[in-house]
C-alpha cells in the first residue's frame, strides 16, 4: 500500500508518496533522495544509517517511515551551511577520521548529538557515544580525535 | 515483508480494541520487531505503535512512593530520568541496552516482552520487586515481573493484552541493588552471564532481605534462591559473598553455545553475583575487602 508522508528533514517540510512498509532509512534514500545515509546491516549493529530524530542519534532503519510525522529529522545533507562543512565534518576531514567513507555520515551525527548535549567530553564519553557506528577501515583513534578538536572548535559549549 | 496497517492509538482502550481484534502486534521502540518483521522472522497485519497513550511513555512517581516506568519508555528516557537517584542499577542497566542509537529508541518494556534471557534490563527491575501492570479487554492486572518469563522468547502476556507499566515499590531503607554483566566487548555486545543482587539490612547490619537475579544462564532471566536463603541472617563478609557467588552457580543452568560454554557462564555467575553483591555492600557503606583481614 502507498501512503503520503509528511515530516521536517533538514528544516523543510517534506512530502512523499511512501510504501506503508518504508523504513526511515527508505523514505530518505529512495524516495527523498537523501543517499547520505547508508543501510550497513539493516539491524541495528552498524550505525550507517544514523539520522538524528528531534536531535537524536537513531538507526534510521529501525524506524518506520510512518512514524516520522511530527519529528524533526536531521541528515548528513543537512550539516553543512552555505557551502561551509560543519566543524565536525572539517575536522573529519582534517585529521583524517575517515578512509572509505561509509561510515562517516553516521558517526558525525553521533558526534553532532554528543556535542550538542555535552560541549566537552571526554575521550571514554566520546566513544561511548560512538558504540553503535563501527568503522572498518580507520580503528577509532582519528575519529576521536577529530571529536574532541572539532568540540573545541565549537567552544566547548 | 508482508503488508500492514499502521495504527497510533492515543489511548489504552483504542490500543487494546486494536489488539484484541487479533493478527496485530505492539510497536515501542522497534528495534528488534521492525528488524525481525524485514527478515520474515515475525509479521502482523496490524501493528499497533503505543507511543502515543501518555501512560505508557511517562516515568511517574507513585503517591505511595515507587514509580511506575511507563513500558514504552525509551532506554534513554529511563537511564536519564529522576529514578536514577533511588534506583541507581535501573538506570545503569538501560545504559547496557544496544548503543547509544537503539537506547534512544528502544523500550525497557520491549526489552521485557521480548523474552530474552539475556535481557539486560531485567534483572535490576527483578532485584527491586518490580510488578508488570498489564491491561487487557477484562481489565488492568499486576504480577512480579519475574512470573512473566516462560521461555526464550515466550512471555505470560497475551497478544490480545498491552505491558502497560513497570511498577518499583519504593526502595527500604539501608538497601541497595547492583547489576553486573560480563560481555567480550565493552559494548553494543550480548551479555555471556549476568548478576543483580538486592540486600536490605537490618539495624544491626546483618542481611535481612536479599535477591539474586541471574541473566543469560537459563531458559528464562531466573532467581537463585539457595544463594538468597544463604545471604539472610548473615553479616556481609568476602567469605560469605564468594560462598554465595558458588551456590549461585551451582543453581544457574546455562547451556554452552557460540558464546560461551555452560561451564565458562556458571564461573561468571559466580564471580559477577559476588562482586555484585560486594558493590551493594559498598553502596552500604561495608567494606567487604576488610572483613577477610
Amino acid at each position: 500500500m502507498k501512503t503520503l508522508i509528511t515530516c521536517t528533514v533538514n528544516g523543510e517540510e517534506r512530502t512523499a508518496l511512501a510504501d506503508t512498509r518504508d523504513t526511515l532509512l527508505e523514505l530518505l534514500r529512495d524516495r527523498l533522495g537523501l543517499t547520505g545515509a547508508k543501510e550497513g546491516c539493516g539491524n541495528g549493529n552498524c550505525g550507517t544509517c544514523t539520522v538524528l530524530v528531534d536531535g537524536a542519534a537513531v538507526c534510521s532503519c529501525l524506524m518506520l517511515a510512518q512514524e516520522a510525522p511530527g519529528h524533526a529529522i536531521v541528515t548528513i545533507e543537512g550539516l553543512a551551511k552555505g557551502g561551509a562543512l560543519h566543524p565536525i565534518q572539517q575536522a573529519i576531514v582534517e585529521i583524517g577520521g575517515t578512509q572509505c567513507g561509509f561510515c562517516t555520515p553516521g558517526i558525525v551525527l553521533s558526534a553532532k548529538a554528543l556535542l550538542d548535549a555535552n560541549g566537552l567530553p571526554t575521550d571514554a564519553e566520546i566513544r561511548h557515544a560512538i558504540a553503535g557506528n563501527l568503522c572498518r577501515c580507520t580503528g577509532y583513534g582519528k575519529i576521536v580525535e577529530a571529536i574532541h578538536s572539532a568540540a573545541a572548535t565549537l567552544g566547548g559549549r | 515483508m508482508r503488508d500492514f496497517v499502521y495504527e497510533r492509538p492515543q489511548t489504552m482502550a483504542q490500543a487494546l480494541t486494536l489488539l484484541t481484534a487479533g493478527d496485530a502486534k505492539v510497536l515501542a521502540g522497534g528495534t528488534d520487531l521492525i528488524a525481525q518483521m524485514r527478515e520474515g522472522r515475525r509479521s502482523a497485519g496490524c501493528l499497533v505503535d503505543v507511543k502515543g497513550i501518555g501512560e505508557l511513555t511517562r516515568i511517574s512517581m507513585l503517591p505511595e512512593g515507587g514509580v511506575a516506568i511507563g513500558a514504552a519508555a525509551s532506554a534513554a528516557a529511563v537511564s536519564r530520568s529522576a529514578i536514577a537517584a533511588n534506583y541507581p542499577a535501573v538506570a545503569q542497566s538501560a545504559r547496557l541496552i544496544g548503543g547509544v542509537q537503539v537506547q534512544n529508541r528502544a523500550s525497557l518494556g520491549g526489552n521485557i516482552c521480548n523474552g530474552a534471557p539475556s535481557a539486560d534490563g531485567v534483572p535490576a527491575l527483578v532485584c527491586h520487586a518490580a510488578e508488570a501492570r498489564i491491561a487487557g479487554s477484562a481489565g488492568t492486572r499486576q504480577v512480579p515481573l519475574e512470573e512473566i518469563f516462560v521461555g526464550p522468547g515466550k512471555i505470560a502476556i497475551e497478544a490480545s493484552e498491552l505491558l502497560v507499566s513497570i511498577v518499583l515499590p519504593p526502595p527500604p531503607a539501608r538497601s541497595a541493588v547492583a547489576y553486573l554483566r560480563f560481555t567480550p566487548r565493552r559494548e553494543m555486545d550480548i551479555a555471556i552471564a549476568g548478576a543483580g543482587t538486592y540486600i536490605r539490612l537490618d539495624q544491626r547490619g546483618v542481611i535481612a532481605e536479599a535477591r539474586v537475579a541471574l541473566a543469560s544462564v537459563a531458559p528464562t532471566p531466573m532467581r537463585a534462591p539457595l544463594a538468597e536463603q544463604r545471604l539472610v541472617g548473615e553479616r556481609p563478609t568476602l567469605a560469605l559473598l564468594e560462598e554465595v557467588g558458588r551456590r549461585a552457580a551451582h543453581e544457574a543452568r546455562p547451556i554452552s553455545d557460540t558464546r560461551g560454554s555452560a561451564d565458562y557462564r556458571r564461573s561468571l555467575v559466580a564471580v559477577l553475583t559476588m562482586r555484585a553483591l560486594g558493590d551493594c555492600c559498598g553502596q552500604l557503606g561495608i567494606d567487604v575487602e576488610a572483613t577477610s583481614k
